[in-house]
């Protein structure tokens, strides 16, 4: 990789690792007079794009070291489970995590909360206990929390947020009382951007005798993530939001939580010994894993990870904020703009925005004609944009290949969206 | 951005998003429905004054979203606007794509078909259930 040499020497330069992605050089809308537009790739708190480490690290794996893990007495599937093992320390250094066991492989952070809430949430909650959530969470961390009220007929309390987007936090005390079981909060939320002070609420949630569950999707990919700081007893994120492939997350929890939890997943893998009247559950982190894990993911992961590492997270971190903060100063001078979320100073590398007059479909439709791909729409977050009063937004997210002259493009082809819809 | 290029967003279709036909209240409503797009948020309710010989006497719309949801409306308010319900009722979804005239993708054709949809299901939606009208349709 172009900066493997420079890991201490912040800023990074976008444009020497941006050779590392191939999509990133896509022309798009070519046609027969050699017209066509560069690819802005603005899209990725939805999904990032990988480097050729990346996929040659899943290449190498399918064309020489491809079994089935922790099964065949044979060299391939010992080649196999050294890589997924190796990719799992990978990760459980990453989130400086005590132990690998403590490190889940699931199949996104989807599957990651609802793991916590079918397996943890069946076993400990009980009528009238109550789950603490907060008007931002992305719909993932929302509806396994309602499925759960259901079945355990728990309550859900949401704490609401200011206008522009921070989490109200005297709101927050008011709520947290002894019936509070579980406080599940994004690190980071998906929309607005905004960076939740999550060891201050890790420390409040125990305090109240509660259990934290951290959805860092959109903060794993982007900042140093150390769960034994933070004090979470859960965390969950993807890997395809973070370089890696689609198809794996992970699940950390402490691991006393874990081995009290019963399995989610029933099936081979999970178990010790089965009979046929019952089974055995196997240790961590087997019996979580039921059936034959995403095996090429997780090592696409690992070498994300070390992708990642390469460049280094406080780099990553300061160049996305870089990019939001002139990406405010941009959309600002447009006029008609309306941010969602807070100052460039609390939240990380996601733009969310409405313009006067202008549906956000119709944004992203003319942005597409000029090569830039952003997302439109309620972003997985319908509460939030009903609480916002608005249906929909316009997201501009940065990952850390994206350039300042990437921003100012996106300011130019809004101002021009303006002029098309400003006729009269 | 030429016009040739963007017929999403030609002078016709940007003309009906910003002027559009018949967008508010109908006064003598007999027949209302609305419907959204949950995916996008595109909201459109439709109201039509339907005279007791099937004939649409007026009709509105209203609504929230995008230019190609409220300008598709407007379009087909104004093609439906006195004509005969069995008209409405033949008017197929590929009608209403070729009426809206730009290509759209599978995506945007849900935006364009929502008043379509919601238009068609209005006609079964009298808002006094002893309007003649509300007894043909069974």
């Amino acid at each position: 990789m172009a900066t493997a040499t420079d890991k201490a020497a912040p800023p990074l330069d976008p444009l020497r690792l941006r050779p590392d992605f191939p999509i990133l050089s896509t022309v798009l809308h070519q046609n027969a007079e050699g017209g066509g537009v560069p690819l802005v790739y603005l899209d990725n708190a939805a999904t990032t794009q990988r480097p050729r480490q990346v996929i040659q690290a899943i290449v190498d794996t399918y064309e020489k070291h491809y079994a089935n893990v922790h099964r065949g007495i044979h060299w391939l599937s010992d080649q196999s489970t050294d890589l997924f093992e190796e990719a799992r320390r990978k990760v459980q250094q990453f989130i400086h995590a005590e132990a690998p066991e403590e490190v889940i492989f699931t199949h996104g952070t989807t599957e990651s909360i609802n793991l916590v809430a079918r397996s943890w949430g069946d076993a400990n909650l009980a009528a009238g206990d109550e789950i603490l959530l907060t008007e931002m969470e992305h719909h993932a961390n929302l509806v396994p929390w309602q499925q759960l009220a259901e079945r355990r007929g728990a309550v859900l309390r949401f704490v609401p947020i200011t206008d522009d987007g921070l989490l109200q936090f005297d709101a927050f005390d008011k709520l947290l009382t002894d019936r509070t079981r579980l406080v599940a909060v994004a690190a980071i939320s998906n929309v607005l951007g905004t960076v939740n002070p999550i060891a201050e609420i890790v420390r409040k949630a125990h305090a109240a005798g509660a259990r934290v569950l951290v959805d860092a999707a959109q903060s794993a990919p982007h900042e140093t993530i150390d769960v034994r700081a933070l004090g979470a007893d859960f965390l969950a994120f993807s890997g395809h939001k973070m370089l890696g492939p689609t198809g794996v997350g992970i699940l950390y929890g402490r691991r006393e939580l874990l081995e009290a939890m019963p399995p989610f997943l029933g099936g081979g893998s999970m178990i010790r010994r089965v009979r046929l009247e019952g089974f055995e559950p196997a240790d961590l982190p087997a019996k979580f894993e039921a059936g034959t894990p995403p095996i090429v993911p997780a090592i696409g992961l690992g070498a994300a990870i070390d992708y990642l590492n390469q460049v280094g997270m406080d780099a990553i971190r300061a160049h996305e904020r870089r990019l939001a903060a002139r990406a405010h100063e941009v959309l600002a001078d447009l006029g008609d703009v309306r941010f969602l979320g807070p100052s460039p100073d609390k939240k990380s590398g996601i733009v969310s925005f409405t313009l006067k007059g202008v549906h956000a479909h119709d944004i992203a439709q003319l942005l597409d004609r000029q090569g830039i791909a952003v997302r439109a729409g309620h972003h997985c977050a319908m509460p939030l944009h009903k609480r916002l009063g608005i249906t929909a937004s316009t997201r501009a997210s940065f990952y850390f290949y994206n350039t300042l002259a990437e921003v100012e493009q996106l300011g130019t082809a809004l101002g021009e969206i303006k002029r098309i819809f400003r006729r009269k | 951005m030429s016009p040739n290029e963007d017929e999403l967003y030609q002078e016709h279709i940007l003309d009906h998003y910003e002027e559009p036909f018949h967008r508010g209240r109908c006064p003598r409503a007999t027949h209302a429905h609305e419907d959204d797009n949950p995916l996008c948020g595109d909201v459109v309710r439709v109201e039509l004054q339907v005279d007791p010989e099937g004939r649409i006497a007026e009709a509105y719309f209203d609504g929230d979203g995008c230019c190609i949801s409220q300008a598709a409306a407007s379009m087909l308010l104004e093609r439906m606007n006195g004509r005969n319900v069995e008209e409405l009722k033949s008017f197929t979804a590929h009608d209403m794509l070729d009426l809206f005239g730009a290509k759209l993708t599978p995506n945007r054709q849900k935006c364009c078909l929502l008043s379509w949809r919601v238009m068609q299901a209005a006609v079964y939606s009298p808002l006094n259930p002893n309007h003649p009208s509300a007894n043909d349709q069974n």
